[in-house]
């Protein structure tokens, strides 16, 4: 993959641009990292995904790829044999694609509950997430990774989200790790990945940037 | 011989989706109508985590969620390719059905609500509508998929045939043959397919039906 130009549109908070840095990370695809500001996004962006104007946009070769599940099937499909992210059986495939379904219908809007909602509304986000991320501990069971021995699919999708569980933490006051070990037990085995770690901004900075949003929204 | 079966509901469009892939492929299927106000303790079996059709069984292992299984049909059965070749545009293709996944939803939204809440859904339905006008049907191509139909085309059965019964029953009109040339002439062609014609719900059932559901909804808002 020698000539290949690739640039990945982002923004450093998004677990969804998360996901492709660490596809990317994992297929060892050279690539250039744009950081976008949302309130004032390039020409670019806006030509790259002209329907929804949103990151992380992938372009590889000129040619734009949008929707972070999507992107990491195709740079899963750009390289299959190297790291490869999904199983090689349609069933096992059918599976991963439903449980990576499951993680974008709910995590992102649940978890946004968390930090911009309070009293009983932000009691019944809780509840559903948890509830949510113990289906998951389900799923995984006694594997090391979702996708098995080595890191895939479901994984990449899903551990983004670890970077933002302390923010959750803080302002839903309780503790993911009481309500969910095995959970928390796989997110710290993936950090032990560099492709997973270096891919995932610090979770204090996503504390921080949360406080921001909050002032900014005029979140209490 | 493995054996197929659908779990679905005659109203679904999702439903239909997994007919035409199964039919466009010429997989034979056994077809199990759930009642979704009784739903049967299989169903719930298979699909323990959402509780909704379609299901798809094949040699008794369950596949759910409409896309995930035109996925595994696609890949199971890969006589009548339901997805381009080519990694890109297999990912142009996948981007305009995670587009119809997350819009079709408006559609019967349109039919739960009334007034003020109903109006801004139809605002957001003729922007969804707008949006595959002018980005998603240009190039002149007969159908999403080129000169055949695809999985992008059966993804948005719902603007085709669900979207004109719902605005008839409603009293709407959000879609305009005037207003929208390309989507008006993509929704005949595809309503002419004889795969597609043959399989869609019947349009005097489905008013009715939505007419006896509208007044049990009014009847438990009041109550």
């Amino acid at each position: 993959m020698g000539d290949e130009d690739v640039v990945l549109l982002d923004f450093w908070p998004s677990p969804f641009g998360m996901r492709v840095r660490i596809a990317l990370a994992e297929k060892e695809i050279k690539y250039e990292y744009k950081e976008e500001d949302l309130r004032n996004k390039s020409d670019l962006l806006l030509k790259m995904n002209p329907v929804h104007k949103k990151i992380p946009v992938l372009i590889y070769n000129g040619k734009p790829v949008c929707e972070s599940l999507i992107q990491v099937q195709y740079i899963d499909e750009i390289l299959p044999h190297k790291s490869p992210l999904l199983p090689t059986d349609p069933y096992q495939r059918a599976i991963a694609r439903f449980w990576g379904d499951f993680v974008d219908n709910k995590i992102y809007d649940l978890g946004r509950k968390l930090w911009t909602t309070k009293g009983e509304e932000q009691e019944a986000a809780k509840k559903e997430f948890i509830e949510c991320l113990k289906l998951l501990e389900g799923e995984l069971g006694n594997k090391a990774y979702f996708g098995g021995e080595n890191l895939g699919y479901v994984d990449v999708v899903l551990v983004p989200f670890y970077s933002w569980f302390y923010a959750y933490e803080k302002c839903g006051n309780f503790s993911i790790e009481t309500e969910c070990p095995k959970l928390i037990a796989w997110a710290k085995r993936c950090m032990e990945k560099d492709t997973v770690s270096k891919s995932l901004p610090d979770q204090d900075k996503i504390y921080d940037f949360v406080l921001h949003l909050k002032k900014v929204f005029g979140i209490e | 011989m493995a054996v197929v079966k659908l779990f679905g509901a005659w109203l679904s469009p999702y439903c239909y989706r997994v007919i035409w892939a199964l039919k466009l492929k010429g997989i034979a299927y056994e077809y199990i109508e759930e009642d979704l106000s009784n739903k049967s303790p299989l169903l719930l079996q298979y699909n323990p985590i959402h509780k909704k059709i379609p299901v798809l069984l094949h040699d008794d292992k369950p596949i759910c969620e409409s896309t995930v299984i035109l996925r595994y049909i696609d890949e199971i059965w890969p006589q009548n390719p339901l997805l381009p070749a080519d990694p890109h545009e297999r990912a142009v293709a996948l981007f305009w059905i995670k587009f119809a996944d997350d819009k079709s939803p408006l559609i019967s939204k349109l039919f739960r609500t009334d007034g003020e809440e109903q109006q801004a859904v139809a605002k957001e339905c003729f922007e969804m509508l707008e949006v595959l006008e002018e980005h998603a049907l240009i190039g002149g191509k007969k159908f999403f998929g080129g000169d055949e139909i695809n999985m992008v085309d059966i993804a948005f059965c719902s603007v085709a045939h669900w979207l004109g019964v719902i605005e008839d029953f409603a009293g709407l009109k959000i879609f305009e043959p005037h207003k929208f040339p390309r989507l008006n002439s993509w929704i005949q062609n595809f309503k002419s397919v004889p795969v597609i014609k043959d399989n869609l719900p019947d349009t005097d059932k489905m008013l009715a039906l939505l007419k006896r559901r509208r007044e049990m909804l009014l009847a438990s808002k009041s109550s």
